[in-house]
């Protein structure tokens, strides 16, 4: 068992947080401040591959692995929480599910200029009245024959407001299962931005990630390609749970960051600060609070990164993200809650980063599924269920 | 078309620097880094690159560890690497070391559509001559401080800065040219590029490589063959301990400015 | 050049040389320090202070160098040297070097120095040292230099005191370390100077008339230069004059909360001290100032009688750049900002509210005489 980073790995980690430090961590206040999504920056990790980059070279991708994508959120989230969503949904939410389900057709129509960041992708699962009840979907797709016409409309979909590919999941019909219960069929869908009668809602206004475009879609009639069906019919729901599978190693790579972000903050802070007489990490309470902080987070980060291999090695990592992300993002939000502390008044002010980062890391212990069902998939792997 | 760029592993100065007891300081105390000119060197490569599809190769003197920058050069977007390494080139001054540089690049082979870039200076030596010499010994035309360039066949035009102001200069392919940081800015390495990184070629060049090369003659290379010799070397002393004055608020100010007029500095 | 052998050390007889360059018929200040410091070494071996001066037109230019040391200037003027080529300048250089053989020549470390230094050294196959603080001969002044500005214990070190090699000493590693270079084996031992270091002598009028004009043999053609020079454009703006400045009150990162006000700030306090505006790496870099303001080791070396340093934190590139100044006073957040190791006067302060107070202070001070 090898803990070592490969030497491309360490290259990776010295790129990505170069490019955090000088590209990122300079507009993370404004992202928050005007809640607009840095476009600019997207457009410079499209370049660098930085926005598909466990997919092969074949479709785009940069060849790299599942392992490169997690520090790559990791690096990001550590300055802007924001940034490091945007290509998690993006990778995670759309482009894996279309490389891992889609047929060679649509691999490549849309991967290569997803990777490019060309296009930006999305995830439609979310609705008003189907959150962590996600059977509770009640967007339809009708068979019309030539084309499949979508209505209903989603909630809280991050990217939604300059993403143009959209993998959208809808209920395509009932079926009775083995037990004779009637059940919802429900498929997965592929569709663009510019399709008739789809559209995208304003922008929600947010605790934390105010930079990340969280919005309503709203499909009225939406007219949708016979191809761009996404996988088998009826095969929606298992497409939904494995995409959010790997999308947990997403968030929980974000959560990961924004605790070490606020980590090094609070270090560097408790060093410069001077109260009676001393610099404050010179108290043992400092010293102990940030040694429990570094551990958890540290912890965190064999839980994230242990996932991650996994899936690289298409080995089954389903309990593994749900640990991870279970165990990054209560951490960081302890973590970060416990910066703004040590920051004291001056942690509470916008002049200090620690108070975005707390704000920013609420989300991970509720998006890509609650804490609470991340508790029951492991339970599940448990047999105890 | 070819692109030749030289580049220069060196310790971060701009850190904290630990001295030794002796005086001399403690390089391992510094971390290494490419030269800051030198990266935009091989971004003025890689730009001609994009431009022009003709291929890079990125070429560094130094000792063995330096493969981890050239790599990540690679990682870039170069094509290929070029160790210089040998312990009979070891402390060359900066002719000894163009004489080296030189003949590799004779090595490589240059032809007459061929560009040579390097960086200004290097920040451990600040000599900014190792681009002139290799120019002389090579007989190319070289312009220096390149602050922009844009390339129409074989000609190049370029914005040499001076101190208060700039000269536009066009020069014929081959030839060299020493860039400094207003050229361009740096690009990362990409992500497909640091995994192609360690399979892309790579080689050193010992003196066994290089010896027949009359440039690489015992006489002018390594420390012996140096016109120039450290002859002594030492830390400045540190400036006398000053006065920290007590606050910030006006009575320290309007004491300071008192001692400044008690001692006639005002 | 075939028969110029640089080795031959006894044949360099032509004495110390100093480089004199000029741009568009201006003689660049830095020449006349070279010229009052070429005149120590040549004094010190006993040997002629000769200039060299290449340009279209340019002798009248010659005489004035005299009146600062120079014995002799040897003047080549030709159309094709009116605007600086390497590869011109070179080859007038070395012809002339090869025919008198001085045994020093020093040229001044400028853009253009800087480009022409290293391709003559390397035709000459001679050794350059570049951007020397400090030249010596004598082996007693030397030792007296080391013993000043050094932590070497110069007492228990021995030295051969006959050496009557230059010893051109350089900082290296960014300022971190001074070196002490030798060019025993090659003649010319050249050097290049930063413009600012050396202090320029008294104005000699006699010395003027006195001194000699020569005009040497020297070929050169089109067929030689492999530049074309398309425009020569001098910068529309008025660049600040650092090196002659009385006082500098530079910025640094300490003003990025308000850049426009920091610069104001730091523009009254100089207008109050009777100075100009400087500024560290991080600000030019950063845009907030422009190239010509940069103190610093890859900006400009300076020595007033007062620099102030506002939000800077006095990172050793900065400090090489500065701390030979004779009052440095500090004001930064950090009370452990590296500055307040050279500063004469510190003050752990906002300087957003400090620089206003110390302002009015000056000004009442000032007043008060």
């Amino acid at each position: 068992m090898d803990f070592h980073l490969s030497k491309e790995h360490e290259m990776l980690r010295k790129m990505y947080r170069e490019f955090a430090e000088t590209e990122v961590k300079p507009l993370a206040e404004e992202v928050d401040e005007t809640e607009e999504a840095p476009m600019g920056t997207i457009e410079k990790m499209g370049k660098l591959g930085m926005l598909g980059i466990y997919f092969p070279k074949k479709y785009g991708g940069a060849g790299g692995d599942v392992l490169s994508y997690a520090m790559c959120v990791e690096e990001l989230s550590k300055v802007c929480g924001t940034t490091g969503v945007i290509v998690s949904a993006h990778t995670s939410l759309c482009c894996a599910p279309i490389f891992e389900h889609g047929t060679e057709e649509q691999k490549m129509k849309y991967l290569p200029k997803l990777c490019s960041g060309e296009w930006m992708g999305a995830f439609g699962l979310t609705e008003p009245n189907a959150g962590t009840d996600a059977q509770g979907q009640q967007t339809t797709a009708e068979d019309m024959g030539d084309h499949w016409l979508l209505n209903g409309s989603k909630i809280f979909i991050t990217n939604a407001g300059f993403a143009h590919v959209f993998v959208i999941i809808a209920v395509t019909g009932m079926t009775t299962d083995k037990k004779g219960r009637k059940r919802k069929e429900i498929s997965a869908f592929i569709v663009e931005r510019d399709f008739p009668g789809f559209s995208v809602g304003k922008h929600e206004k947010k605790m934390g990630i105010r930079g990340s475009s969280t919005c309503e879609l709203v499909m009225e009639d939406c007219v949708v390609p016979k191809e761009n069906l996404l996988g088998k019919l009826s095969g929606g729901f298992k497409i939904a749970m494995q995409t959010l599978d790997g999308g947990r190693i997403g968030i929980a790579s974000q959560a990961l960051g924004l605790g070490e972000g606020a980590v090094e903050e609070a270090v560097k802070y408790t060093k410069e600060r001077v109260q009676f007489g001393k610099r404050i990490s010179q108290f043992q309470n400092t010293q102990f609070q940030l040694a429990d902080m570094h551990t958890r987070m540290q912890a965190s980060q064999f839980l994230v990164y242990s996932a991650a291999m996994k899936k690289q090695n298409h080995e089954p990592y389903s309990m593994d993200a749900a640990m991870a992300k279970l165990f990054a993002a209560e951490a960081a939000s302890d973590v970060t809650r416990r910066a703004v502390q040590l920051f004291g008044g001056y942690g509470y002010t916008r002049e200090y980063p620690v108070e975005r980062m707390m704000r920013d890391a609420k989300i991970t212990e509720i998006y890509e599924g609650t804490s609470e069902v991340q508790r029951m998939v492991i339970a599940g792997a448990l047999g105890v269920n | 078309m070819k692109i030749i760029v030289c580049v220069k592993q060196v310790p971060d100065t701009s850190g904290k620097v630990a001295v030794n007891e002796d005086g001399t300081l403690n390089r391992a105390s510094m971390a290494t880094i490419t030269n800051p000119d030198d990266l935009n060197a091989v971004e003025a490569a890689l730009a001609l690159k994009d431009q022009t599809g003709a291929e890079v190769t990125v070429l560094c003197m130094g000792p063995p560890p330096a493969e981890g920058m050239l790599r990540e050069i690679l990682a870039r977007g170069a094509d290929r690497a070029v160790l210089i390494s040998g312990r009979e080139f070891g402390g060359s001054d900066t002719y000894a070391t163009s004489q080296i540089i030189s003949a590799a690049i004779k090595k490589i082979g240059l032809g007459d559509e061929d560009v040579v870039f390097c960086g200004r200076q290097a920040i451990d030596g600040d000599t900014a001559q190792v681009g002139s010499q290799i120019a002389e010994k090579l007989n190319l035309p070289q312009v220096s401080y390149a602050a922009d360039l844009k390339k129409e066949g074989n000609t190049l035009t370029v914005k040499r800065m001076l101190e208060d102001g700039y000269m536009t200069i066009q020069v014929q392919t081959p030839c060299l040219i020493t860039c400094i940081k207003e050229l361009n800015e740096p690009r990362y390495m990409s992500v497909a590029g640091i995994f192609d990184c360690y399979s892309m070629p790579y080689e050193v060049f010992d003196y066994e490589t290089l010896k027949d090369d009359p440039l690489v003659d015992p006489s002018t290379i390594g420390l012996k063959g140096s016109p120039t010799n450290i002859f002594k070397s030492f830390t400045p002393p540190q400036k006398g301990v000053g006065v920290m004055l007590e606050g910030s608020d006006k009575d320290t100010c309007d004491k300071l400015a008192g001692t400044l007029a008690a001692k006639h500095i005002i | 050049m075939s028969s110029f052998n640089s080795t031959d050390l006894a044949a360099f007889t032509g004495g110390v040389w100093v480089f004199c360059e000029q741009r568009r018929g201006k003689m660049m200040a830095t020449s006349y320090e070279l010229i009052s410091e070429g005149r120590k070494l040549a004094d010190e071996r006993d040997t002629e202070l000769c200039g060299i001066l290449l340009g279209d037109q340019v002798e009248g230019l010659a005489k004035e160098l005299g009146g600062y040391g120079a014995d002799k200037v040897f003047v080549c003027e030709h159309p094709l040297l009116k605007d600086y080529t390497t590869d011109a300048y070179t080859k007038v250089i070395c012809d002339v070097v090869e025919a008198y053989k001085p045994e020093v020549m020093l040229i001044g470390a400028t853009n253009i120095g800087r480009d022409l230094g290293p391709r003559v050294a390397a035709r000459l196959h001679t050794g350059l040292t570049a951007d020397c603080t400090h030249l010596d001969i004598d082996m007693d002044t030397y030792v007296d230099f080391l013993r000043n500005s050094s932590t070497l214990d110069v007492d228990k070190i021995k030295f051969d005191m006959e050496d009557i090699n230059l010893k051109m000493t350089r900082p290296a590693f960014g300022g971190h370390l001074m070196a002490t270079i030798i060019c025993p084996r090659f003649r010319p031992c050249m050097a290049t100077v930063r413009p600012g270091v050396m202090k320029k002598a008294e104005f000699d009028q006699a010395k003027a008339d006195a001194c000699a004009i020569e005009k040497p043999a020297f070929s050169l053609s089109a067929a030689d230069i492999q530049t074309q020079v398309l425009e020569v454009v001098k910068a529309t703006k008025k660049l600040v004059d650092l090196i002659g400045a009385d006082v500098v009150v530079s910025v640094g990162r300490g003003i990025s909360k308000d850049v426009e006000g920091g610069v104001k700030l730091a523009q009254e306090l100089a207008d109050a001290l009777g100075g100009v505006v400087g500024g560290s790496r991080a600000v030019i870099d950063a845009g907030w100032m422009s190239a010509d303001h940069q103190v610093g080791q890859t900006g400009k070396t300076v020595h007033p009688k007062i620099y102030v340093a506002l939000g800077i934190s006095g990172a050793i590139q900065h400090k090489a750049g500065m701390q030979d100044s004779e009052c440095i006073i500090a004001v930064n957040k950090n009370e452990t900002a590296p500055i307040f190791e050279v500063a004469d006067y510190g003050i752990t302060g906002d300087l957003f509210k400090v620089v206003p107070m110390l302002i009015d202070s000056i000004k009442a001070a000032k007043a008060a005489r």
